[in-house]
């Protein structure tokens, strides 16, 4: 049954690395608590659980890509529009930990590995995208829907990188690394333009029903002074 | 506002339950992006056991709990593959959200709902919770 396996599963990277990047993905998670905290209230709480369970079932649903490979949402840049970079990564990370531990997908000993490509990297770097573009686009649909794309297709690639990264430091085989980095960063920008179609739909569905609800629109579309725009950190209190 | 959030909370789970519960059937078989590209330079025959070549998975170790009861997206003892895929998906649909909202839920800013600037010092809540009667 290795069809449905769809994250680093154990023995790719080898222990000392996978140990380091769980103490990686530990620190990065805190740190996202923290920050995170600031974002969360009564009405962010349960969206952030259904922006997780929304992932869940979306990651289920690869699609074609090439012949004989396909693909899956990540989920990182969706996160961040939705519910905003610190609770997005959490969101992305309780996914990861629920697939790992119930539906042995992803080894434990990966566990921290793949948290920090896809929750982490995955996430932050969607949300860089989503804080650049949607300064400069118009404020319509098709600019959220456009945001949301080139976020997703950079954030897949990006997290892929993340692998190749942790392979060069602890793969298992003598393989070469450009050639990795290469074919892992083609395919993920397949995958992230399919990601990126499911992460624009889904984003303006919600803007459409519930603007109120969509994190980056309540961030971005604020009217504040030239020289107030926001950081990623403040958590409104200026 | 709080029941207009609760009426969308249950429309995007149930969204979220068909496509893990029904739409999952349907998804593509062959293997991910980076399965694929940790097969590549390796043979297998036809029960999947690596036979030659160099590629990622050669060192690959099977999963902590791969005797997991919803191992593989799937529920053991259900032979139909339509169903077990299904509802294993809705299962993990809820329980995702379960521990997702519970985790957040409980992380959250106490106090006033928040619009826009308020008082609350996020520090506050980690005192425990207001003093009873007193």
């Amino acid at each position: 049954m290795n069809g449905v396996a769809m994250h680093i599963a154990n023995g790719i990277v080898d222990a000392r690395v996978s140990a380091i990047f769980a103490v990686v993905a530990v620190v990065a998670l805190a740190i996202c608590v923290w920050r995170g905290r600031a974002d969360l209230d009564d009405r962010l709480a349960p969206m952030a659980g259904l922006v997780a369970a929304f992932i869940f079932a979306v990651q289920m649903l690869n699609f074609g890509v090439l012949p004989g490979v396909s693909g899956h949402l990540l989920g990182g840049a969706l996160a961040a529009l939705l519910v905003g970079p610190w609770v997005g990564a959490l969101c992305v990370a309780t996914v990861l930990a629920v697939q790992a531990l119930v539906f042995s997908d992803g080894g434990l000993s990966a566990l921290g590995l793949n948290i920090t490509n896809m929750a982490v990297l995955g996430t932050a770097a969607g949300y860089l995208l989503v804080a650049g573009l949607l300064r400069v686009l118009p404020k319509t649909a098709r600019g959220l829907a456009v945001t949301a794309f080139v976020a997703s297709v950079v954030s897949v690639v990006v997290a892929s990188q993340g692998f190749v990264l942790q392979y060069a430091l602890g793969g298992t085989t003598e393989l070469s690394l450009p050639a990795i980095a290469g074919t892992l960063a083609g395919v993920h920008t397949l995958i992230g333009i399919g990601e990126g179609l499911i992460t624009a739909t889904t984003v303006v569905t919600v803007a459409k029903v519930r603007p109120d609800l969509v994190y980056a629109l309540r961030r971005f579309r604020r009217p504040t002074g030239p020289a107030a725009a926001p950081a990623p950190v403040a958590g409104g209190a200026v | 506002m709080r029941r207009r959030l609760g009426w969308f909370l249950a429309a995007g789970l149930l969204v979220a339950a068909i496509l893990a519960g029904v739409v999952s059937n349907f998804a593509a078989s062959s293997p991910d992006g980076l399965d694929a590209t940790a097969r590549e330079g390796c043979t297998f025959d036809a029960d999947d056991t690596i036979t030659g070549g160099t590629c990622m998975l050669q060192k690959e170790r099977e999963h902590e709990l791969a005797d997991s009861p919803l191992a593989d997206y799937g529920i053991r003892g259900i032979d139909n593959e339509f169903l077990s895929t299904g509802l294993s998906g809705v299962l993990g649909v809820l329980l995702t959200f379960a521990i997702g909202a519970g985790v957040f839920w409980l992380l959250r800013r106490r106090g006033r709902p928040a619009d826009g600037a308020d008082g609350t010092d996020p520090a506050e809540a980690d005192t425990g919770p207001p003093a009873r009667g007193a």
